[in-house]
C-alpha cells in the first residue's frame, strides 16, 4: 500500500527536478503520439528539439527566432507569475496582450507619418497603459465587488478579440491598403519600427524589456517587501491579513503588472515580429505564457528557462510541420502535456511516498 | 433600416433553447462537480473535446446517437485524467483546469483537421404527437430534438439527487466539509471522482450538441468560450439546478438576440453585438457578486488529504 505524507516543507530538490522530469515524461509521451501520427518519434523529437539550434542547414534562420518567440512568452509570464504567487488568476493575459498592441499601435499611426524619435517611446507607453487598462476591469472588479477574476478576465480575451476585428478592418485599417483589413505595416515606418538591434541575434527592444523584467521580478519576489507581502497573500492569506497587507492593493498591483507587461509584449509584438495589426496576429502568447509561468516554477530565473523551451517548441513544432508534415496543432498538445506531466509530478514536491500500512496509533 | 419585423417570436424562442442547450448540459455538469467541492476549469476543454469527438464519430459512423455517447465517453476520460491529476496526486486545480483545456484545445484541432468542412448526419426533430401540434406553442416549445428535452431531464434529475437522495445528500457533505464526510466514513476521493466523471460528460455532451446540431459543423476552437460561460452561469446560479436553467437559456437568449440583430443590420457595430454575450456574462458575474455570492459549497476549490 502506497501512501503519500505531506512533506513539512516543499522539496528543493524536488522543485528544480519535476520540471525536467516533466519534459522528459512529455518527450516520450509525445514520441508516442508523433508514432501513432505517422512520423519517426526520434526523427520528430529531434527536429523539434535539436534541429531549431544545431542544424547546420537552417539553424542560422531558426536561432534568432528563439529569441523573438521567448520575449513576449517570459514578459508576459513573469507578470502572471507575481500574480500566481499571490494566488490571484489572471489569464486573460492574452486579451491584455490584444489591447497593448491595439493601443500602442493606435498612439503610433495617429502621429503617422512623423519620424520624430519619440514616437517609439510613446507607443511603447500607450501599449503598456493599454494592457494595464484591460487588467484593471478585472482587478477594480474583484477589489470592489468580489467578482472572480479567472472568469471576468477570461470573457475581456473574447471582447478583446471583437475589439481586435473591429480596429483592423475599421479604425486602424491601413488607408492605402486597397480596403483589405490589416494596419499600416510597421516595418515600412522607421520612426515606429521595433527592429532587430544586432542583426541575426533576433534581440529586439521585446528581448531586452523580458530581460529586464526578469531582473526587476527576481530584485522585487527576492528582496523587496512587496514582493515578501505577495508570497505571503498566497501562502498564508489570514497572516498576511494580520501583518498589515492590503489583499485589494496585492490584486491591484498583481493584475497591474501583469497587464502591463503583457501589454508590453503586444506592442513590440506587432511592432517587430507581427509588423501590423491584424486580425490574427496574437498567436495565443498569453495561454501558452500560463505553461511558461508553471514550468518557471514561478520563479524569474526558471520562467526564463521556460520560455526559452517553450519558444524552442514552436520553432521546433513549425520545422516538424514543415519537414515532417505533423500537424500544427500537435504541438499545442505537447504543450499542454508539458503542464499536465509537470502538475502531476509536483505531488513529489509537496509529499513523500511511504509504502507499507499506516499504523493504527 | 433596422427590420426587426424580420424577427419572429416563435422561431426566436425556438432558437433560445437550442442554442442554451449546450452551455445548459456544460453548467448542470460542472455544477454537481462544485456540489462536490471541485472546481474544474477544464470544461472549455472537455467541450471541445467533445464536439470534435461527437463529430468525428457521427461523420464515420453515420449516427449522431453513437457521436454523442462517444463524446460523453471522450470528454469523462479526459475529466478522470483531471480528477486523478487534483484529487490522487493533489495537483493545484487550477492550474489543473487550465492544463486541461489548453490541451483539450490542442487534442481538438489535432483530431478535427481531416474533418473540417464535412457534414454530419444530425439529430431529427422529435415528432410529439398532439403537444407538436398546437398553433403557436407546438413550433415553439414540442418541436426540438431529443437532446433539447434530454438536457432539461438532466436538470431536473441533478436538482432531485441531490434534494432527495442518500447520495446526493453524501456528494453535498463532501463539497461542504471534506474532514467531515472522511471522519464520517464517506470515500471522499471517489465520491468526487464521480462527480468530476460526471460533469466530463455532460460536457462533453454539449460540446457534441454544438458540432452536431448548433452548427453543425467542426471548426476549430468552434466553443468560443461557452466552457467558461458554464462556469459563469454556476456562479450565477448559485450552484442551484433551477437557476442553472434560467441562467443557460438567459444567455441563450443573449445570442440568439445579438445575432438576429446582426442579420436584421441593426444600427449597432457587429464587433460590439459578437462580445454582448461576454459583456453580459461580465456584467451577471458583477451583479451577482456585488449582492454577495451564496451557496458556494465551503470546501470548493481546496484540496483534501486524509492526513491522520
Amino acid at each position: 500500500m502506497i501512501r503519500l505524507e505531506k512533506r513539512p516543507q516543499p522539496s528543493q530538490a524536488w522543485t528544480l527536478a519535476t520540471p525536467v522530469l516533466a519534459v522528459g515524461a512529455t518527450m516520450i509521451a509525445g514520441g508516442i503520439l508523433f508514432a501513432v501520427l505517422g512520423a519517426d518519434p526520434l526523427v520528430a523529437i529531434r527536429t523539434i528539439f535539436w534541429d531549431p539550434l544545431f542544424n547546420p542547414q537552417f539553424a542560422g534562420f531558426t536561432r534568432p527566432q528563439l529569441l523573438v518567440k521567448a520575449a513576449p512568452l517570459i514578459l508576459i509570464a513573469i507578470g502572471l507569475s507575481i500574480g500566481f504567487r499571490a494566488g490571484v488568476w489572471n489569464i486573460g493575459a492574452e486579451g491584455q496582450y490584444i489591447m497593448g498592441a491595439v493601443c500602442g499601435a493606435a498612439a503610433g499611426l495617429a502621429l503617422y507619418p512623423s519620424e520624430s524619435v519619440l514616437v517609439f517611446p510613446l507607443m511603447i507607453l500607450a501599449g503598456a497603459l493599454g494592457g494595464w487598462a484591460w487588467a484593471m476591469i478585472p482587478a477594480v472588479l474583484k477589489v470592489r465587488f468580489g467578482t472572480n477574476e479567472i472568469l471576468v478576465s477570461l470573457m475581456l480575451v473574447y471582447v478583446a478579440e471583437n475589439v481586435l476585428a473591429s480596429v483592423s478592418s475599421g479604425l486602424l485599417r491601413n488607408p492605402e491598403g486597397r480596403g483589405f483589413p490589416g494596419s499600416r505595416n510597421f516595418r515600412n515606418w522607421e520612426a515606429a519600427h521595433n527592429a532587430e538591434l544586432i542583426p541575426g541575434t533576433g534581440m529586439h527592444w521585446g528581448v531586452v524589456a523580458a530581460f529586464i523584467a526578469v531582473i526587476l521580478a527576481y530584485v522585487l519576489m527576492a528582496r523587496h517587501i512587496q514582493g515578501f507581502n505577495i508570497r505571503l497573500t498566497g501562502e498564508a492569506p489570514r497572516a498576511a491579513r494580520f501583518a498589515g497587507v492590503s489583499p485589494a492593493r496585492i490584486v491591484l498591483v498583481c493584475l497591474g503588472t501583469a497587464g502591463l507587461l503583457a501589454g508590453l509584449a503586444g506592442l513590440f509584438e506587432v511592432t517587430g515580429p507581427a509588423g501590423q495589426i491584424s486580425i490574427d496576429f496574437n498567436s495565443g502568447y498569453g495561454f501558452t505564457a500560463i505553461i511558461v509561468a508553471f514550468l518557471g516554477r514561478l520563479h524569474p530565473v526558471g520562467i526564463l528557462l521556460a520560455g526559452l523551451l517553450m519558444a524552442l517548441t514552436y520553432i521546433g513544432g513549425e520545422l516538424a510541420q514543415l519537414m515532417l508534415g505533423l500537424p500544427g496543432a500537435s504541438i499545442q498538445l505537447f504543450q499542454g502535456m508539458l503542464l499536465f506531466f509537470l502538475l502531476a509530478m509536483d505531488v513529489f514536491t509537496n509529499y513523500r511516498l511511504r509504502l507499507g500500512r499506516a499504523e493504527v496509533a | 433600416m433596422m427590420d426587426l419585423s424580420s424577427i419572429s417570436p416563435i422561431l426566436l424562442i425556438a432558437s433560445i433553447m437550442v442554442s442554451a442547450t449546450p452551455i445548459l448540459l456544460a453548467a448542470i455538469g460542472e455544477m454537481v462537480v462544485e456540489k462536490s467541492g471541485v472546481l474544474n476549469l477544464g470544461v472549455e476543454g472537455m467541450m471541445i473535446t467533445g464536439a470534435v469527438v461527437g463529430f468525428a464519430l457521427a461523420v464515420n459512423t453515420g449516427s449522431a446517437v453513437t457521436g454523442f455517447a462517444a463524446a460523453a465517453c471522450a470528454s469523462a476520460a479526459l475529466a478522470l485524467v483531471f480528477g486523478v491529476l487534483t484529487q490522487v496526486t493533489l495537483s493545484n486545480q487550477v492550474a489543473t483546469g487550465l492544463g486541461l483545456t489548453l490541451a483539450g484545445l490542442g487534442l481538438s484541432a489535432l483530431i478535427g483537421k481531416p474533418y473540417e468542412g464535412m457534414k454530419s448526419p444530425t439529430l431529427p426533430k422529435l415528432d410529439i404527437p398532439v403537444l407538436g401540434d398546437l398553433p403557436v406553442l407546438g413550433r415553439m416549445l414540442f418541436a426540438h430534438d431529443a437532446m433539447v428535452y434530454l438536457s432539461l431531464l438532466l436538470v431536473l434529475a441533478v436538482w432531485a439527487f441531490l434534494k432527495f437522495t442518500r447520495a446526493g445528500l453524501i456528494l453535498r457533505a463532501v463539497g461542504e466539509s471534506h474532514h467531515s464526510a472522511h471522519a464520517l466514513g464517506y470515500k471522499v476521493v471517489v465520491v468526487r471522482l464521480c462527480a468530476i466523471v460526471f460533469g466530463g460528460a455532460c460536457a462533453g455532451l454539449g460540446g457534441a450538441y454544438l458540432s452536431l446540431v448548433r452548427v453543425p459543423q467542426w471548426t476549430e476552437g468552434m466553443t468560443a468560450g461557452a466552457g467558461w460561460i458554464a462556469l459563469a452561469i454556476v456562479v450565477f446560479a448559485s450552484w442551484r439546478a433551477g437557476r442553472v436553467l434560467i441562467g443557460a437559456y438567459l444567455f441563450g437568449g443573449v445570442t440568439v438576440l445579438q445575432l438576429n440583430l446582426q442579420a436584421a443590420g441593426a444600427g449597432v457595430p457587429v464587433a460590439l453585438l459578437s462580445a454582448s454575450p461576454y459583456v453580459v456574462t461580465i456584467i451577471v458575474l458583477v451583479v451577482i457578486s456585488a449582492r454577495g455570492v451564496h451557496g458556494a459549497p465551503a470546501s470548493l476549490g481546496r484540496p483534501f488529504h486524509a492526513s491522520r
